[in-house]
């Protein structure tokens, strides 16, 4: 018995795979997880539009602005301009202050701050207009001292793009997200690494089938799966959870196409570096998945995360297609704001598919 | 594109070089094999066999010498090549999870052959191998003996000119073994050229001549027969053992 446990310490240590997943991994989760999952905002980049210029204004946006959570990424000068500002995709926040503000403030309660709140990330949008509302409720504490007529400052917040602040806006791009990248990146890679493994890979390459034909023969099924299976979650969200469709579906549609394949080049590439299919399995798994789930901004807002781990989430598809999906569902934006993030999406296509054929070539060399 | 002739050998190899890096894995090898031969390639572990065998087979190219196979060139003419060809690898060439039809099915489609084409041979074979009854059955719940002969005529299905067997009879019992090799010399005999890598040295005897590779170069050559009286032996076992001894291993 003390023979058969020694045994299968011997198996885990020479397999220096487990081994790194044994250590490394809790070792990864631990930091990921401390410094990605935080429900804290810092630096959050707001615009403001100060229709009124006074030093009421003037304070509560210092105070605003210094308190760590915001970041002024512009200053508006007319209310033609916000919408144009949330399309950009950059800020998360619009404040409006009205005009003559300091003087409604004192002497005609009360005075109404605008707060404009992407909440296409609700939880985000609630803890925005949460800390705003602080904010301003401490300045009034400050400056109302002992004077007897109470300065009111109103807020009104209004949710764009997601009024009732549904989480499954959320939900939903992201799980297509996750949903493509396995079935076309994983089951790919793995059923191509099965027949590597079982050897049945050798008799493919003598037949007079070109190597092409073979991957792109391997491949068909699981583009066909994958996009019934977006389709299905779709309707579904449209349907069953009210999910808008602002934009283009024809857009979505295509967008979702170009994921797919780009997921399918990742699919091919690992089967290129594993020789099995608990290589490819396990792969898949770390490198696509977990980080697909925990950096992709799906669950946790990028925005959130330490500048590392920022940077790291910008080499993740899934973020950019999350952005996609997000900008035209919700947005209803076209290809004119997303064609940076499709760029994008092509070139690491491009890549994995260069990298593939190369590792293929050596291999027959 | 060279027409294939009566006498024209139906592999031709001339000075075959194959290096990994500063490794030779083939040295110069020179061998013709003709039409309906059996022709044994022998060799240790590591003497360089499945490598020549996977250049004849279009799978890798040489680093240099002239090689032709079914009368096309293995440097361009690689794709006509595995048109002809069979190949029935020592993992076997089936697939596990589907039926013994399914896998003609396949197969034959893969070597363009057309639907009726392939019912016309899937029944001939198996009626062929009495194993009719078994046609629609998944190759998991086949035992190997059968699994190893229908790998055979799957290899076979397409009518290639040559068929190259990768250690086609391992694990299982010497009876099997024989009735392996008899369907191996009723395909010499309709005119296949079989192409046979073995570790078991009695199926050396049943082969036409003999070729034992020893680090990379051929150092034998010929019938068993002329083999055994050359280096003076009763078996091919013998042979070998004498030839192997003289390398660097004695794998």
């Amino acid at each position: 018995m003390k023979g058969f446990i020694l045994k299968e310490f011997l198996h885990i240590f020479r397999d220096l795979r487990t081994m790194l997943i044994l250590f490394g991994m809790p070792v990864a989760q631990v930091l990921l997880f401390g410094y990605a999952i935080t429900n804290e905002i810092n630096n959050a980049q707001i615009a403001i539009l100060d229709h009124s210029k006074d030093p009421v204004t003037q304070e509560i946006t210092y105070k605003l602005l210094s308190s760590g959570y915001f970041q002024l990424n512009d200053q508006l000068s007319d209310a033609s301009e916000i919408e144009q500002a949330f399309k950009k995709g950059k800020i998360k926040q619009v404040v409006v202050f009205e005009p003559n503000f300091a003087q409604k403030m004192t002497k005609d309660p009360p005075a109404v701050i605008q707060l404009i709140t992407d909440a296409s990330d609700p939880n985000t949008a609630n803890l925005l207009s949460n800390y705003t509302q602080a904010i301003t409720g401490d300045y009034l504490r400050q400056t109302s001292g002992s004077k007897r007529n109470l300065p009111v400052i109103n807020i009104e917040t209004t949710m764009q793009y997601n009024p009732e602040l549904r989480g499954v806006f959320m939900f939903v791009p992201g799980t297509i997200t996750i949903l493509l990248m396995l079935i076309s990146a994983m089951m790919t890679s793995i059923s191509i690494a099965r027949e590597k493994e079982l050897g049945t890979m050798e008799v493919l390459l003598v037949s007079p089938l070109k190597p092409l034909h073979i991957i792109v023969g391997k491949v068909i099924p699981y583009v066909i799966l994958s996009f019934i299976n977006a389709l299905i979650i779709l309707i579904l969200a449209a349907t069953v959870f009210g999910m808008p469709f602002q934009g283009s579906l024809v857009l979505l549609l295509l967008q979702s196409a170009l994921f797919i394949v780009m997921a399918l080049s990742m699919g091919i590439f690992i089967s290129t570096v594993s020789n099995n299919q608990q290589t490819a399995m396990l792969l898949s798994m770390f490198v696509l998945m977990l980080p697909t789930i925990l950096l992709s901004g799906f669950i946790f807002p990028i925005e959130n995360m330490p500048l590392p781990l920022q940077i790291l989430s910008n080499i993740m598809p899934s973020k950019w297609f999350i952005i996609i999906i997000k900008s035209i569902m919700l947005k209803g934006l076209g290809i004119a704001y997303i064609w940076k993030e499709t760029l994008i999406l092509i070139g690491m296509t491009i890549f994995f598919i260069g990298m593939s054929v190369k590792k293929f070539k050596i291999r027959l060399d | 594109m060279m027409k294939q002739s009566v006498s024209e050998p139906v592999i031709k190899v001339r000075n075959l070089v194959k290096k990994f890096g500063d490794f030779v894995a083939n040295d110069h090898l020179s061998f013709d094999v003709q039409k309906g031969e059996i022709f044994g390639f022998l060799g240790a572990n590591g003497a360089g066999k499945t490598t020549a065998i996977k250049i004849l087979c279009g799978l890798q190219k040489p680093t240099s010498g002239e090689i032709q196979v079914a009368g096309y060139d293995v440097y361009t003419q690689a794709e006509l090549i595995k048109k002809n060809i069979g190949y029935m690898s020592q993992r076997f060439s089936m697939y596990e999870d589907l039926s013994v039809r399914e896998n003609f099915q396949f197969y034959g489609g893969i070597y363009g052959l057309s639907g009726s084409e392939i019912k016309e041979r899937t029944k001939e074979m198996l009626e062929d191998l009495q194993m009719t009854h078994i046609s629609n059955k998944i190759l998991r719940e086949i035992p190997l003996g059968w699994k190893q002969k229908l790998a055979f005529s799957v290899a076979m299905v397409h009518h290639p000119k040559i068929v190259f067997l990768d250690e086609p009879t391992g694990g299982v019992d010497p009876i099997t073994r024989r009735q392996f090799w008899e369907m191996i010399y009723t395909a010499a005999d309709k005119g296949v050229t079989v192409f046979v890598t073995t570790h078991y040295m009695d199926e050396a005897e049943y082969c036409g001549r003999v070729s034992i590779m020893v680090d990379g170069r051929i150092e034998a050559l010929d019938s068993p027969e002329a083999l055994k009286k050359h280096y003076n032996s009763t078996t091919m076992n013998d042979v070998f053992i004498k030839l192997a001894r003289s390398s660097g291993n004695t794998n």
